[in-house]
């Protein structure tokens, strides 16, 4: 498995592989349930959640409507407060900026705390082409890194793997990559926690060169700010001598009273915390205190282009909490690798698209990897209509035609049709009714449905017959 | 009181048992029903895959053959959130205006003809799926629930995860295939997990796929649709 999602198959064939893998299936299932229902309790608590969604929706709208003019503040407050800004158009331009920044210090090695505009624009391995290692610290993406893996989950990049596969993770590949794992590792908690922090705290120590993302930035004071859990954040985000964090440009907010809002919401639907353990802030550089250098990669990355979309961009409003990844049925059986992106699950299905278009077989794939349940849409804590977007990108795949939509929208058309015709329709449906005995147990074309699932039986005669033979004469039909 | 029957195309051409039910159901209560012959699809396979243009026709087919009618009743919770939510989207004046007056048949029975027993007689141990679209789009709640646990005869048991997708979806059932049916395995072990009889649900597209997986698997228990149960009597029992 190599570390990038180029030239992933469409949907679902990747889906088919983990839907036959037990492993994964059980995986999956149980830290899913197990998030979710944790998450259901962490919700419930709240009698204002409501209100608090759409406040979040509201903030969100508000800041994506006055991007320009929010951003501009930011960058003026980073400025006076002793950073700089760069700007990023796309994922080249973004690493191009950051390597140079890392190849400025003189350093070779980065210790990164896990930022998902990284993982989606290709840092990693962007560093590794101009020499650089770059150290993922938080735990899951550890594993993920050292597994020569991909990340499948948004809050738990490693939930495909469970304790015993990451203990022989750790034994085989820690010494690779730094310190090796203690002798004799077991696969609890404590011991696979032990090992991951002997070996973070080396690089911890050593690094020069921090990178971060960020979960929101404020714009009126120029603060960026990171929600953590295992405080990974934290040591990198003070020990090293240049911090480099780079954002989409979405994760603004107007002020710091609208991280209230925010500072609720997205540890319960995340890790269902009432709060979570570590919250850091940091606004340019200040004199003895953390980093002496700060730079801050804005990155659009296709970001303006979503913007642009009427129905698809409330897809920016996510807070990446995965709550949706966590009740979605169809993420729980085909797992996030099959997804093709760092954003899985239905959030994925509808950012992945917009973010990079909809021409590769993977993402014209993607609006359709749902069976459009509606349980995404209930628990996003920003209320973004997942299945509306979805249906709507459907539209875009199905307008730019493509392997199969032109004998789908042929089949539609005849369909639409025939549906116009209830006279047409009828006869059809008699003609079905009267031959049902005639029926192949697998109809042509029908394997999709026949593999695994039983046809209905035919009825004797369509509803609308029975209609005219036992009650028109009863009713004249008319309308009232 | 009279009202027009939205039956569905599934159920016309799949299922008219649900949709003969729906009538008997009805009539027993002392509606007259209708049945406007000009009807046929909402829309809803061509606008959840992504054919707007194909769909505009039928919403206007849809939304002029219920023309007049203050009560549209239908047996499909998936039906009638299409036209509850997409219609006033999608079509004109007369599509949003056939939004407001179309029910699902249990909104029909419980907040319409406020009733929850129906006089219904069925002898069986019943699980319920909710179907999503009418769990979620419609929040149709405890009405089906509520007319199940009065029928005389009919022991109700908890579903496991009830509220989780079958995995039909459409033509999702088509496109994923495979996490379709995955889907609709876990359904079907939860339900024989409850030791049921019958798998009941509002939504005869939901249950072709449900039923097809139970039929596949040879697993003990039947799907029908809660019209089915609640037609069915001492005097003219459902076997």
């Amino acid at each position: 498995m190599s570390g990038t999602f180029v030239g992933m198959p469409s949907f679902p064939r990747a889906a088919k592989e983990a839907v036959h893998n037990k492993t994964l299936r059980d995986n999956l299932r149980h830290a899913t349930h197990t998030i979710r229902d944790k998450r259901a309790k962490a919700v419930a608590e709240l009698a204002d959640w409501a209100e608090l969604r759409e406040a979040g929706k509201q903030i969100k709208d508000h800041t994506l409507r006055h991007l320009d003019r929010y951003l501009v503040q930011l960058e003026s407050r980073v400025t006076e407060a002793g950073g700089t800004v760069h700007w990023a158009a796309d994922a080249d331009e973004a690493n191009r900026i950051v390597a140079d920044l890392v190849k400025a210090t003189g350093e070779s090695e980065v210790v990164k705390v896990k930022s998902m505009a990284t993982q989606e624009i290709g840092l990693n391995e962007a560093l590794e082409a101009e020499g650089i290692a770059a150290y993922e610290t938080d735990l899951a993406e550890l594993i993920v890194q050292l597994g020569d893996d991909r990340p499948s989950h948004i809050l738990v990049p490693a939930i495909h793997r469970n304790r015993g596969e990451i203990r022989d993770i750790f034994r085989e590949k820690m010494a690779d990559w730094g310190r090796a794992a203690p002798h004799g590792l077991s696969d609890t908690p404590a011991d696979l926690a032990e090992a991951a922090r002997l070996h973070l705290r080396e690089k911890f120590l050593r690094a020069k060169v921090g990178i971060s993302g960020a979960n929101f930035m404020v714009a009126e004071t120029g603060t960026l700010v990171v929600f953590e859990s295992e405080g990974n954040g934290r040591m990198c985000l003070t020990l090293p001598e240049t911090l480099i964090s780079v954002v989409g440009i979405e994760k603004v907010v107007p002020t710091w009273r609208d991280l209230e809002v925010f500072l609720q919401t997205l540890p319960r639907s995340s890790t269902a915390e009432r709060m979570n353990p570590y919250t850091s802030t940091w606004t340019g550089t200040a004199d003895g205190d953390g980093p002496r250098t700060f730079h801050l990669v804005l990155l659009d990355n296709g970001r303006t282009d979503t913007l642009a979309d009427e129905v698809g961009r409330q897809a920016l409003r996510c807070i990446r909490c995965s709550a949706c990844l966590n009740v979605c049925p169809v993420y729980e059986r085909a797992g996030g690798h099959a997804y093709g992106s760092v954003y899985p699950g239905p959030i994925g299905a509808i950012l992945s698209p917009q973010l990079r278009g909809t021409q590769s077989e993977i993402d014209a794939s993607l609006p359709y990897a749902s069976s459009l349940c509606g349980a995404c849409y209930e628990v996003c804590p920003v209320a973004i209509d997942i299945p509306e977007v979805l249906v709507h990108l459907r539209e875009r795949v199905a307008d730019q035609g493509g392997k199969g939509h032109r004998v789908e929208k042929a089949a539609m058309k005849a369909a639409g049709w025939v549906l116009d015709h209830p006279g047409v329709l009828g006869a059809g449906e008699r003609v079905a009714s009267r031959t049902r005995k005639l029926h192949p147990s697998k109809l042509p074309g029908a394997g999709a449905w026949t593999r695994s699932r039983e046809l209905p039986e035919m009825p004797a005669e369509p509803f609308r017959d029975w209609w005219k033979k036992n009650r028109k004469p009863k009713s004249d039909g008319k309308k009232p | 009181m009279r009202v027009a029957l939205f039956v569905t195309c599934v159920n016309d051409a799949v299922y008219p048992s649900t949709g003969i039910a729906t009538v008997r159901l009805l009539e027993r209560l002392g509606v007259e029903v209708d049945f406007p012959e000009a009807q046929t699809c909402c829309g809803q396979p061509q606008f959840n895959t992504g054919y707007r243009a194909q769909t505009e026709p039928l919403v206007r087919r849809t939304a002029a053959a219920f023309e007049g009618y203050e009560y549209v009743v239908t047996p499909s919770g998936s039906c009638a959130a299409m036209v509850r939510q997409h219609y006033p989207k999608i079509g004109d004046a007369s599509a949003a205006a056939l939004a407001s007056r179309t029910y699902e048949l249990t909104e029909f029975l419980v907040d319409v003809l406020r009733v929850t027993d129906v006089g219904a007689y069925f002898p069986h141990t019943v699980t319920y799926h909710p179907s999503c679209h009418g769990l979620r789009m419609l929040g149709l709640g405890d009405r089906p629930r509520r007319l199940l646990e009065a029928v005389d005869g009919l022991e109700l048991r908890e579903l496991p995860g009830a509220d989780e997708c079958c995995g039909f979806g459409g033509t999702f059932a088509l496109k994923n295939s495979d996490v379709s049916t995955a889907m609709g395995q876990d359904k079907v072990n939860n339900a024989v997990s409850t030791g049921a009889d019958v798998l009941c649900g509002a939504d005869n597209s939901c249950l072709m796929h449900i039923g097809g997986v139970l039929r596949r698997e040879e697993a003990p228990l039947r799907a029908l649709h809660l019209a089915d149960i609640l037609a069915s009597t001492r005097e003219e029992p459902l076997v």
